[in-house]
């Protein structure tokens, strides 16, 4: 059997309400009342599509051997990589084999995430791969008091494919593909440019969506009713119930699209709602997802016996509970670079990336793997050539110890103002490992008035820096104390 | 077998630049303002020194590297000039190469300066590290700076004793106000004003729980020494002379960073400190030690190194530091010439600034600071972080003590 053996996802904490959005820049564009309600999910400064996906694939792969992955596939339209495979930064953050191993970027598209899976599944159909993981990612940049601040959210959802046990079999995929342009977004340009709703709703989504379902029943055989979930991007209410009514889907049958709770995630959309579906999942319950961008790609799934067993990710639902409001919009604003806010002097230090020392040590700086001693068994983070315990001193006599699914607690930390930071004060701290080991770690996701010493904290990959000069996005892991609501 | 330093080297002569945002003056300026005044205490000519040795730390924003600006700058007689850096504990690592080079006999006079010319950078607080740690660490230590680094010691410290950190912070404010108080009456100090536990405990965060007030200054200055063995001293007509007792230095390995460390103290001054003791022959440093110039980069760091220098025991630092043991009439006064918190910290001067007082104080000459018949000084510089640090302890003290 083919199909989906683990999935995982990933919302960031931060959730800026519309209303908030709607009393700062309703002034400008009075539009967006029309849909102020619920609220979107925003990527924290330091995040982007790239530390997204990693999140949402540790989460994925939570109780499975990521040495065991073929390869990992990242669909995504705001990569920050034009030429350097996004997916391998992903791959070496999951400290995945490089021998052996073929990963892969799909890009410009809405529906680049279901036409990875869709490729993902043929091989592992063909016998040419045993295990794909598939992660879609997305986190776009809007102009202010537009529809589309309004309506895009930030998200990573990720689903691995195999065929040991199948949570949700594949049972075939039809696509339709044409250059129909709802919007774009050119090469090098920062952000995306629409046609007119009407044209997006009436002649994109609402018909391509419809065209592509009907030709993959047809194709099939397979009845709409047998479906107990429709699941299909649309971030215009009316038209999302529209397309269902125009299939004969019933209007619970239709999976919601999640404007409330987080907004549109782009690429990822598809995947997230996907995923939230699968949660709700029963043994023998029939899901079809429908993507949508230059095309439509329709997929569908029939949920197995296993899903009752399954258990490990935080998944979407896990994500949208771990929520603290952003209460300002300005700071929304600075964490997108919409608005010019002055580092200091001390926060232009630019030193360039030294790509022989990245190579060095990717697996230390992007897997967070550190080595346990073999005489000793000290876990211990940075690596350096001799043990750290004093009553060891062991020369090159380790193996790779991974830190990045250790949880651990806060032994020391401030909330520094000097630093320069794009959300002061620049929060940090050392950290001991359950099992072992300690290092110092910049902080994240947090507020300084909640963190403690003794505090539980765990790891997460993310941007640690964008040297603007050079256009490179260095990355690293950081603590995230588990706290429990704060100010954003 | 090794006898240590004791007594082997006296100090000849020193000099010190007021200490303070010294716009108008390079490094090149204030070098040469501490070596007259060190050269004309000292009673020698310039063509009298054979080795020198340079302390400075931030190359890239102060004199660039090697010696050559200190050799320029004094205009040395093509003699052997060294610089040295190793963090805050540059200026004295100048002095222990000084004194080194006369105790082996390789020379009978040498000099030790440390400079730094912090205020050419543009902005508050130590210039950004971020450039200058190397090009593994920078991409992926933490986000840190100065304060932010010592600042997690507090939360270490009270985490390990139990305390509400407003205590600890209150015993912080002390420290800031006993320093203050003590800089009003130097005049080479940078901050001379009086400041109460009130304005301590009020001023702007800069590190949580550090605020403005719990943090030293920035400022730009230099110190020198001149040294010479006892006899030489003595044959040029020096009386009481001031010798060095100890000069230790201890660095970090990494287990504090790394393997297993409380968070709530110096391991390096806790070693430092025992072995400048017994460098020294003190037994009982809270009954000895006269009089202590310590790195009090942060209130905190003050606060910690008490235990760590075997003086307060452990745990107890708050307490004698809210008894006044620390205060100018106190048992151990510490920061008699308004610490690294009034005279800020240019590097690679301020050991050699902490040994400038202990050797006033111990001639007589500290003025309206002049404690009563000191006998041994001791001198401490702690450079880099809690958990990863560079700390160095001089002791000098009376040489026919």
């Amino acid at each position: 059997m083919v199909g989906i053996t683990s999935y995982g996802g990933y919302i960031p904490r931060y959730r800026l309400s519309r209303m908030v959005i709607v009393q700062n820049m309703a002034w400008y564009f009075p539009v967006i009342m029309a849909v102020a309600g619920g609220e979107k999910s925003v990527a924290n400064w330091d995040e982007d599509a790239v530390s997204m996906a990693v999140a949402a694939a540790y989460d994925c792969m939570n109780g499975k051997d990521r040495k065991a992955l073929d390869g990992v596939s990242l669909a995504s339209t705001t990569l920050p990589f034009a030429d350097r495979l996004n997916a391998g930064i992903v791959a070496t953050a999951l400290n995945m084999k490089e021998e052996g191993v073929s990963n892969a970027d799909f890009s410009a598209c809405m529906k680049a995430g279901t036409t990875a899976a869709i490729s993902a599944l043929e091989a592992v159909e063909a016998g040419k791969k045993d295990s794909v993981l598939v992660v879609a990612s997305d986190q776009r940049r809007t102009k202010m008091a537009t529809m589309l601040e309004m309506f895009y959210g930030d998200g990573a959802a990720a689903l691995l494919f195999g065929k040991d046990d199948v949570i949700a079999e594949f049972k075939g995929s039809y696509s339709v593909s044409c250059d129909f342009i709802d919007h774009y977004r050119g090469a090098g340009k920062e952000f995306d440019y629409g046609w007119e709703e009407r044209w997006q709703r009436d002649e994109g989504y609402g018909k391509i969506i419809p065209e592509a379902i009907t030709g993959f029943l047809n194709k099939s055989g397979m009845k709409i009713e047998e479906f107990d979930k429709v699941i299909y991007p649309c971030y215009f209410g009316g038209t999302h119930k529209g397309i269902a009514r125009k299939l004969g889907i019933d209007k619970e049958k239709a999976q919601n699209n999640m404007h409330a709770v987080c907004g549109d995630t782009g690429t990822a959309h598809p995947f997230v709602m996907f995923v939230a579906a699968l949660e709700e999942a029963k043994p023998g319950d029939k899901l079809l997802l429908a993507s949508f961008g230059q095309g439509c790609d329709v997929m569908a799934f029939e949920v197995t016996d296993k899903i009752k067993d399954f258990k490990g990710p935080k998944g979407i639902k896990g994500s949208l509970a771990n929520r603290v409001e952003l209460a300002s919009y300005q700071k929304f604003a600075k964490f997108r670079d919409l608005i010019v806010a002055d580092l200091g002097i001390r926060g232009e230090a630019n030193p360039n990336t030294a790509l022989t020392v990245l190579w060095r040590k990717r697996k230390m700086l992007l897997g967070l793997v550190g080595v346990k001693c073999k005489k000793c068994g000290t876990p211990q983070f940075p690596p350096m050539p001799v043990c750290v315990n004093p009553d060891c001193w062991a020369v090159n006599d380790f193996e790779d110890y991974e830190f990045a699914d250790k949880d651990a607690k806060i032994l020391m930390f401030t909330g520094d103002m000097l630093s320069a930071s794009v959300d002061p004060p620049a929060v940090y701290g050392l950290i001991g490992y359950d099992g072992g080991g300690r290092t110092m770690l910049d902080f994240t996701d947090c507020d300084l008035n909640q963190v403690k010493v003794g505090m539980n904290a765990k790891m997460s990959f993310r941007k640690r820096y964008s040297d603007g000069m050079r256009g490179f996005t260095g990355y690293f892991w950081k603590a995230v104390p588990q706290v429990e609501g704060g100010d954003a | 077998m090794a006898t240590g330093i004791r007594d082997k080297v006296a100090i000849l002569g020193m000099g010190c630049t007021r200490f303070g945002e010294r716009w108008n003056d390079g490094a090149e300026e204030l070098m040469v303002e501490a070596f007259q005044e060190c050269l004309g205490d000292a009673g020698i000519e310039r063509k009298d020194i054979q080795a020198a040795w340079l302390g400075s730390c931030f190359d890239e924003v102060n004199i660039g590297k090697s010696a050559l600006p200190a050799s320029m700058a004094l205009r040395l007689p093509n003699i052997s000039v060294t610089r040295v850096e190793n963090y805050c504990a540059s200026g004295t690592e100048a002095f222990r190469g000084a004194v080194y080079a006369v105790a082996s006999g390789a020379c009978d006079i040498a000099l030790a300066i440390g400079v730094e010319k912090l205020k050419d950078i543009g902005y508050g607080g130590l210039p950004d590290f971020s450039s200058a740690m190397g090009t593994l660490n920078q991409l992926w230590m933490a986000n840190m700076t100065a304060p932010g680094g010592f600042a997690m010691l507090a939360t270490g410290y009270a985490a390990k004793y139990g305390l509400d950190i407003n205590d600890v912070k209150k015993a912080m404010a002390h420290v800031s106000v006993k320093s203050h108080a003590n800089g009003v009456l130097n005049p080479k100090a940078h901050l001379r004003r009086a400041v109460t536990e009130e304005q301590v405990l009020n001023s702007p965060q800069i590190a949580y729980p550090l605020g403005l007030f719990d943090c030293c200054g920035v400022s730009d200055g230099s110190a020198c020494a001149i040294v010479t063995t006892p006899e030489i001293a003595k044959s040029l007509g020096k009386r009481d002379l001031v010798s060095v007792k100890a000069l230790q230095l201890s660095l970090s390995n990494g287990t504090e960073l790394a393997y297993d460390w409380d968070g709530a103290h110096f391991l390096t001054t806790t070693k430092a400190s025992t072995a400048a003791y017994k460098e020294a022959g003190i037994k009982n440093p809270r009954e000895e030690i006269s009089m202590m110039e310590v790195h009090d980069c942060f209130s905190i760091t003050e606060l910690v190194t008490m235990e760590d220098l075997h003086i307060s025991e452990r745990g107890q630092a708050p307490k004698d530091i809210m008894d006044g043991f620390y205060d100018i009439d106190g048992k151990v006064p510490c920061q008699v010439d308004g610490g690294l918190k009034c005279f800020g910290h240019p590097i690679g001067a301020s050991g050699l600034r902490m040994l400038y007082e202990m050797y006033l104080q111990l001639h007589g000459r500290a003025g309206d600071r002049q404690l009563k018949d000191p006998k041994f000084g001791l001198t401490h510089n702690l450079g880099g972080f809690p958990f990863m640090n560079v700390c160095s302890i001089g002791i000098v003290g009376k040489y026919d003590g």
